[in-house]
């Protein structure tokens, strides 16, 4: 395109006020997260005092931090392998068999996606109520006695938040892979069912490989947003210091005033998560398919 | 022959097993939302007993309640306004700058793509400390040269940082539309005579709705959800409050006063909007989401 008079003045006017908002929102309050934890911060007065490494050194010996860590993992394990394995099978079955209603599936599966963090939260209180709460009301009526279990509470509370991450979580994968899965063409299930091939050999065979770059890149996606999710679950579900999780440790260090320690915690979730996305990517790679 | 009917009843062995789990997953997610629809319109002394029970009479008190007592009603004024404002300012922005930026090539375009592609990995949640302290510090300046404060505790400020935290995932839904249009549509209006901003307005946006209406969902549900945002910028004791905050308070205050009917009546006030607003545009949301498929 041939250069025009007021080109210049155009792309400034269009583009300066998204540069704008993005650098003072998200690029200064980025570099700020690194830049505070080498910081203490009192909370009361905005000075700041350089420390160097100390709060990473005395967060690496927090044995809260380090709970907090082990729980972000191990909700990302089980959430991730639950979620991805329910969500590859029903996507599967719905998109290849031909299911009555399976508009209606769908409609339905999604819905827990559109609802606040702090709606989950609120019907999942109700679900795990100890008395008379819809879970322990059908685990009353199945085994005849009245069960009290305290579903909030440790060592149980790891677990109900894990499962109403995967309930949150598990309508949005499928519909997505439902969308990949039927682009791969039939006839290669056709064929292949011709030789003999059994519905889960043709899942293991054909349809996983065939779309692993999708499960490749939304599975780094998944892991990071778990970490997120993890904390808005717990943040809103558990009562205070019942679990924490990474960034829930953070924020209680904000709400108690060490903002150069809180920020020290964010780095190391930070490169965590980092290095975790990394690794997910590496290790998943293969030969990209064609079909 | 007898090959062949062992399959069928094979076949129809794993076709009743997938109908038994599709409706067994469908059950556990349409039940607990349908029960709280329900409670709302228990009475408070109706949840001591068996929990499922249909209320005894509709109980709309409870709705009043929340609407007026737990202050629902003003806070869903106030989530609607900051949604209606961040919705706004993220399409002013957001639109001119993915047009630019996806089309022309200027010095430093390249960096800036590159700038806001890295946006997409930051989350808000590492980021909220620092936007509220930078907000605080501003606030403190603020009154010790004016006497007033005005960035903490304020629906705009707080519509804005939702505007700018969306803005990479945006530019980049919207960057991928705008790159695989031909460039034959500008050049034709400026030989008619047209200016950028007129060619860019009135021939390249009307284009992109689609892609406008696919933002303006995914952002609507982000905004109207979000609530770690809001609960630390919005942090006066008794002031302005989000809906889901307002929510998230009168769920904590029901472990000391129980009053579960304004609860689950709050809970559908939240839940109703994005219902109703999914029922109208379920399809176009779940088609959309194959293009944003990165959301995370």
């Amino acid at each position: 395109m041939e250069k025009r008079k007021g080109m210049g003045h155009f792309l400034f006017w269009c583009v300066a006020p998204a540069v704008i908002l993005f650098t003072i929102f998200m690029v200064i309050p980025t570099f700020n997260v690194f830049r505070m934890s080498l910081f203490e911060r009192g909370a009361y007065s905005p000075t700041e005092t350089f420390v160097g490494f100390q709060n990473f050194k005395v967060l690496f010996n927090d044995p809260k931090f380090i709970t907090s860590m082990q729980n972000t993992i191990l909700l990302i394990v089980v959430v991730t392998v639950v979620t991805f394995a329910f969500a590859l099978a029903f996507a599967a079955i719905l998109s290849r068999e031909k299911i009555k209603g399976q508009n209606f599936f769908r409609i339905i599966f999604y819905i827990p996606n559109i609802l606040s963090i702090v709606v989950i939260a609120g019907i999942f209180s109700a679900i795990y109520k100890p008395e008379n709460g819809m879970l322990n009301s059908i685990l009353s009526m199945l085994s005849g006695k009245t069960v009290m279990i305290l579903w909030k509470d440790q060592p149980l509370v790891v677990i109900s938040v894990i499962i109403a991450m995967v309930w949150q979580a598990i309508g949005y994968y499928m519909v997505m892979y439902m969308a990949s899965m039927s682009s791969v063409p039939m006839s290669l299930y056709e064929s292949s069912g011709l030789d003999g091939a059994s519905r889960m050999t043709q899942f293991f065979q054909i349809t996983i490989p065939l779309i692993w770059t999708n499960i490749r890149t939304t599975l780094t996606f998944f892991i990071i947003s778990t970490i997120n999710m993890a904390f808005l679950f717990v943040k809103s579900m558990t009562a205070k210091g019942m679990l924490d999780v990474g960034l829930s440790f953070m924020y209680n260090q904000k709400d108690a005033g060490l903002y150069g320690y809180s920020m020290a915690a964010g780095v190391v979730i930070f490169l965590f998560s980092f290095l975790l996305s990394a690794l997910v990517n590496w290790s998943t790679k293969r030969e990209p398919l064609e079909f | 022959m007898t090959d062949n009917t062992k399959t069928s009843g094979g076949d129809k062995l794993f076709k009743f097993f997938i109908y038994f789990v599709l409706i067994a997953l469908a059950i556990t997610i349409i039940v607990p939302v349908a029960w709280v629809f329900m409670a709302s319109l228990k009475q408070n002394s109706e949840f001591y007993g068996n929990p499922w029970t249909l209320p005894a009479s509709f109980y709309w008190e409870n709705f009043v309640n929340a609407w007026q007592g737990a202050k629902m009603g003003e806070y869903m004024l106030n989530s609607a306004l900051v949604t209606v404002m961040a919705l706004g300012l993220l399409l002013i922005i957001a639109l001119p700058a993915s047009y630019c930026l996806s089309r022309f090539k200027f010095r430093g375009s390249k960096f800036l793509n590159t700038c806001f592609m890295a946006g997409l990995f930051i989350n808000v949640n590492y980021i909220v400390v620092p936007i509220f302290l930078m907000l605080k510090d501003g606030d403190a300046w603020l009154k010790n040269m004016f006497g007033n404060a005005f960035l903490l505790n304020n629906l705009f400020v707080l519509a804005l940082v939702y505007a700018a935290t969306a803005l990479p995932f945006t530019i980049y839904l919207l960057s991928g539309y705008f790159a695989t249009l031909p460039h034959d549509f500008e050049e034709a209006a400026y030989i008619d005579g047209a200016g950028y901003g007129t060619a860019m307005v009135k021939i390249i946006f009307p284009m992109a709705q689609p892609s406008i209406i696919t933002i303006i969902l995914f952002n609507f549900l982000a905004f109207w959800n979000e609530y770690i945002i809001s609960m630390t910028l919005m942090n006066a004791a008794n002031g302005t409050k989000t809906l889901p905050v307002g929510l998230l308070n009168l769920m904590q205050a029901q472990q000391s006063k129980a009053e579960f009917g304004t609860l689950y009546a709050g809970l559908v006030l939240v839940m109703l909007p994005t219902l109703i607003l999914y029922m109208c545009v379920q399809k176009k949301l779940t088609k959309g989401m194959t293009v944003g498929g990165l959301k995370g």
